[in-house]
């Protein structure tokens, strides 16, 4: 492999893992919050796709007005889902809630097919990122490097509301004791909803993103990239952000790399994300950045 | 202040308070004293409203507050330190401190209030920037206190601030709690110290299995040849 052709698979790689990344944080970020792995989540990435789908076609929105839309309409759905299936459990045993979240994922994706039918729709592609930038001889789609801006961008902004916000204070201090969060005047259920909306906000950042890579969008779209983000939140710790960000970047360029150096076994490239889980819940169950949690009884 | 009226709570099975009566009046300091398993946290628990209760009734300045939830009675005014310092271990002190007036917007007092903190604890403010969870238990407690006072509570609620402290930091907290009462923030101490709360208190109440079993001036019940027997040693 030529020089060029590795830098260009980085480039590749550090696309691909902006967009886990942004993806992941959501389930660390639930995950942090109410110990819960949000099954649904990949479910809510499909659905901002479709809603910048519906914004172009339907409305003919200038397609950044219906990007903007679609964020914000995501992370209204991931608010919703939190106030309609989760809150209800909350004194409910963990595993009711894991349970509410498998199934908001399987009626997602099946009111996905009935509203907007099974078959894949292309996504309309603005041309500005259709072009290939060129340095040289490393040839970079304009797509990769946005999405590579922006993702940072966005981990940026969510690093600053974490540490640096009163609201990202109130869901440090939930994430570790929810009930002295109360002794503190801390409005606990706006606080996991505020999380659900940013998460899915990302979520939407993410699907956006990814639909401009592969242009063609499907109601069970979000399944695999949901699974590889989580993997991702887990390989860095889940309930760590950086830890989300940094394992996002990680499976990303590997799984790019695995194409690039060994391009007969890019088959096997969903299943290889799986083989990363599998050393890393061996090994380094706890993440990379992971602290080991004592479970909360 | 506080008027608590036949507090009845139950734990699944376990009926735990069995119809208890207590009143904190304003300005003072007020303790249950109590052994292991009487009630005592319960009681505060209840009255800050992390537990339900089953019957009764709980008068906060003159007013019922059943219908409040936690986040509401802290914000009254009705402020609690748990027990077991309870602070967030992952957040630097500052933080901890910043979670305390979470609810408060005037910048002004909570930075006066902040100034005070760090004179009653001057460890506090050196290690500001620390994570809580790298202090000391007895600076925990110190923190836990602290942050209790950044809510600026009209009623503190104190559940066993001695607990695990080395006797010389237990005297400290005593003295902490004095002078938290003399600027003005009434207090109701539950403690398994009997002689040291005994000592500060205006009035206290002796928790028995769920009932008050005795009641009277602090100094009277020091002196109280039950009270010695079960709770001060002889």
């Amino acid at each position: 492999m030529s020089l060029s052709i590795f830098l260009q698979n980085i480039a590749n790689g550090l696309s691909l893992g902006s967009l886990y990344a942004l993806i992941a944080i959501g389930y660390t970020m639930v995950y942090g919050i109410l110990r819960l792995i949000n099954f649904a989540h990949g479910d809510i990435f499909m659905l901002s796709t479709y809603f910048v789908f519906y914004g172009i076609l339907i409305f003919s929105l200038p397609w950044w007005l219906s990007f903007i839309i679609a964020i914000i309409l995501t992370a209204f759905t991931g608010m919703l889902t939190e106030r309609i299936a989760y809150r209800p459990l909350r004194k409910a045993p963990k595993i009711s809630l894991l349970i509410s979240a498998i199934g908001v994922s399987f009626f997602l994706e099946n009111a996905g097919v009935v509203v907007f039918s099974g078959i894949p729709k292309s996504f309309a592609r603005p041309e500005l990122f259709d072009t290939m930038l060129i340095f040289k001889d490393i040839r970079i789609s304009t797509i990769n490097i946005v999405s590579f801006i922006i993702s940072i961008i966005f981990l940026m902004a969510l690093l600053y509301i974490v540490y640096k916000t009163k609201t990202g204070l109130a869901m440090r201090a939930i994430s570790v004791d929810v009930e002295t969060s109360k002794l503190m005047a801390i409005d606990v259920n706006k606080t996991i909803s505020i999380t659900f909306g940013i998460g899915s906000a990302l979520a939407a950042v993410g699907g956006v993103l990814w639909a401009l890579k592969y242009p063609q969008i499907f109601p069970f779209m979000g399944i695999i990239p949901g699974l590889k983000a989580f993997i991702a939140a887990v390989v860095g710790g889940i309930g760590n952000i950086p830890g989300a960000m940094l394992g996002g970047f990680i499976l990303g360029l590997t799984e790019i790399m695995l194409v690039g150096f060994m391009p007969e076994l890019s088959g096997y490239r969903d299943a290889f994300a799986f083989l990363i889980l599998i050393l890393i819940l061996l090994f380094k169950p706890d993440g990379l950045l992971g602290k080991n949690v004592q479970e909360k009884v | 202040m506080l008027r608590v009226e036949n507090l009845h709570v139950h734990y699944g099975g376990i009926h735990a308070l069995k119809g208890i009566s207590l009143e904190v009046p304003e300005g003072k300091i007020i303790t249950l004293i109590g052994a292991n398993g009487a009630g005592k946290s319960t009681t505060l628990r209840t009255i800050c409203g992390l537990v339900e209760k089953s019957d009764g009734k709980i008068f906060y300045r003159e007013r019922d507050i059943s219908s409040l939830d936690t986040r509401e009675r802290t914000m009254e005014g009705l402020v609690m330190v748990p027990e077991g310092r309870r602070i967030f271990p992952n957040l630097t002190v500052y933080e901890n401190l910043q979670l305390g007036s979470f609810m408060r917007t005037d910048e002004a007092g909570i930075n006066k209030d902040l100034q005070w903190v760090y004179e009653l604890f001057p460890i506090l403010e050196e290690r500001r920037e620390q994570k809580a969870g790298t202090l000391s238990g007895g600076e925990q407690q110190m923190l836990a206190v602290g942050r209790a006072l950044m809510s600026r509570p009209k009623l503190l609620l104190m559940d066993e601030p001695s607990l695990g402290l080395a006797p010389l930091l237990v005297k400290e907290i005593f003295e902490i709690i004095e002078e938290i009462k003399n600027q003005g923030t009434t207090i109701l101490l539950i403690e398994q110290n009997a002689y040291a709360a005994l000592n500060i208190a205006d009035y206290a109440y002796v928790l028995e299995t769920g009932k008050i079993s005795m009641k009277g001036p602090g100094r009277d019940l020091l002196n109280n040849d039950e009270v010695r027997k079960a709770y001060l040693g002889g």
